[in-house]
């Protein structure tokens, strides 16, 4: 066999496209290091003079990062709890069991796929603001613990699971609930795995829910307590916004490094 | 299967099925509801017919945040499916390099809104600031933010769809004669065709929901030039304190969404009959 010669462009294109994407993060860590003469130079320097911490400090002076953080980790890791324990049970009878109604809750939840939190905010702002429930940590859980989306997902990866296995289960005389939390969870546990992920990072990134249903700082989110970095921020001090951004965005690019097949899996459905 | 109760389904279904009544479908009445009142939240609401709805119509304004929000996400569909496309022909090779590129790629779809509009408009500021303070720049500049954000996501799945390819009709192609062109353009790009629809109609609702990059990046500015529909929304009720006229605007937004899902259902079942 004839050895090819493997093209050079591909990996030149690679290397611009992979620059064009980690370039920009590439910049948010090097401003976040330099001091504000470095930031207001002109021409900006590309890297810091040296490694200034003095961003950071300024972003942990300006917000609890602590707090917020426990928050925005607290609230992510609830609603894909929530959403993983719901999904099981309704995913449970919409594939399996046989009852008058089906038809009708299935279709309820597919209808509620196609409506965006953004389509509901303004009633629900209302009605919690009716029930004193603006600034609450259940304001901004409750209304995604249960996901249209999760309980979709969790119904069509049973219908592939045979009946007998449940019918076997029954004969060793396990419960319905025992059926569905102790054997039927491990078999689904790939798809859960990517549901609870996938949900925990969605609303670790949230900024929308957050800032419609918080009006003061009880119980405030990192990404809404970043971005007021920059809206308090006295126009150029990009360096601290962008300390702020590294905080922000580590977590996530960290679960990423550790989960890329689990997310990815997801997104490719 | 029959259930041991009859009462067992409901148990289970119960939790879940309220939740999305109360938080999803509930409200969409709701606002119809309060789109026929007029209501500042101080003083008690006040019945006005469609009064908002004619408001909302009367200067084009209605018609100019719709035109305005279709273009923002025509702009993206098109911006994310042709880099999507290109991005995942590029690295559909094997090797340690080409999944470095496709994580890098892919990772600003992992990152918050919020973390991708700061670093944007940080870098665009550094160029002059004149690009988010332009009247007729301010939109395509979101919409480039949009699509480096989203391009990850369309590459991963064009990415699968190339890869259920089958070999044997490139190697047939190429037997008879075919050069890389002629066979992507005969042979790939036909298979691919329902993997595009399926990204487009999913980029395009995504897009049309935006609003992080215009609250952070323009605030809907300047004058009106990135006021996008869910913006706009927000902007009636926490800025100006009208719930009747954000109702308004919010049953034609779900209404326009509940358009563009129809056409996402049909691609749906493109890629469901290809995947089969």
């Amino acid at each position: 066999m004839i050895a090819q010669v493997r093209p050079v462009w591909p990996y030149v294109a690679g290397i611009l496209a992979a620059a064009a994407w980690v370039g920009p993060y590439a910049w948010i860590v090097a401003t976040s290091f330099k001091t504000l003469p470095e930031i207001v130079a002109h021409p900006a320097a590309l890297l810091p003079e040296h490694l200034d911490l003095g961003a950071y400090r300024e972003v942990f002076a300006a917000m609890p990062v602590g707090r917020y953080m426990a928050v925005t980790i607290g609230m992510a890791a609830t609603i894909a709890t929530a959403q993983v324990a719901l999904a099981l049970p309704a995913g449970y009878a919409l594939a399996k069991l046989r009852f008058a109604g089906r038809r009708f809750a299935f279709a309820t939840v597919l209808a509620c796929l196609l409506v965006p939190a953004q389509a509901t905010f303004v009633p629900v702002f209302l009605m919690f603001a009716r029930l004193r429930l603006i600034d609450t940590m259940t304001a901004l859980v409750l209304p995604f613990a249960a996901s249209a989306f999760g309980t979709f997902l969790v119904r069509q990866s049973l219908l592939s699971v045979p009946d007998e296995i449940i019918e076997a289960a029954r004969m060793d005389g396990a419960g319905e609930w025992t059926i569905v939390y102790r054997i039927l969870a491990p078999m689904l546990r790939p798809t859960l795995v990517s549901l609870f992920l996938v949900s925990f990072v969605f609303h670790f990134n949230d900024y929308f829910w957050p800032l419609v249903m918080t009006t003061g700082d009880a119980v405030r989110t990192l990404p809404l307590g970043v971005a007021l970095l920059r809206e308090q921020g006295t126009g150029v001090r990009w360096h601290i916004v962008m300390a702020g951004n590294v905080v922000l965005s580590a977590p996530v690019l960290a679960l990423f490094a550790v989960a890329q097949k689990q997310l990815l899996r997801a997104v490719r459905g | 299967m029959t259930p041991r109760s009859p009462w067992h389904p409901w148990a289970m279904l119960a939790p879940t099925l309220a939740l999305l009544v109360v938080f999803f479908v509930f409200p969409i009445g709701v606002a119809a509801w309060e789109s026929v009142f007029s209501w500042d939240l101080l003083t008690p609401p006040r019945y006005v017919g469609a009064a908002n709805y004619r408001a909302l119509m009367e200067h084009g304004e209605l018609l100019r945040i719709a035109l305005r929000t279709l273009g923002y996400s025509g702009i993206v569909v098109l911006g994310t499916m042709s880099l999507g496309l290109a991005m995942a022909l590029l690295v559909n090779r094997p090797g340690r390099f080409f999944g470095v590129v496709r994580a890098s790629i892919f990772s600003a779809y992992v990152v918050s809104w919020v973390a991708v509009a700061l670093l944007w408009m940080g870098l665009l500021e550094r160029r002059g600031g004149s690009v988010l303070g332009d009247p007729r720049w301010a939109l395509p500049a979101l919409a480039f933010v949009g699509i480096w954000k989203l391009a990850g996501y369309a590459m991963i799945l064009f990415l699968a769809g190339l890869q259920a390819v089958p070999p044997s009709l490139l190697e047939a192609a190429a037997l008879d004669g075919a050069g890389p062109w002629a066979r992507f353009r005969h042979v790939t790009l036909p298979l691919l065709l329902p993997t595009a629809a399926f990204v487009a109609t999913t980029t395009l609702i995504t897009s049309f929901q935006a609003f992080d990059v215009v609250r952070i990046m323009t605030q809907g500015g300047p004058g009106r030039a990135t006021e996008l529909f869910v913006y706009a929304i927000y902007e009636q009720v926490f800025l100006d304190l009208r719930v009747g006229r954000a109702s308004a605007l919010t049953v034609v937004f779900f209404a326009m969404l509940l358009a563009l899902s129809a056409l996402q259902l049909r691609a749906w079942r493109g890629r469901g009959a290809a995947a089969r």
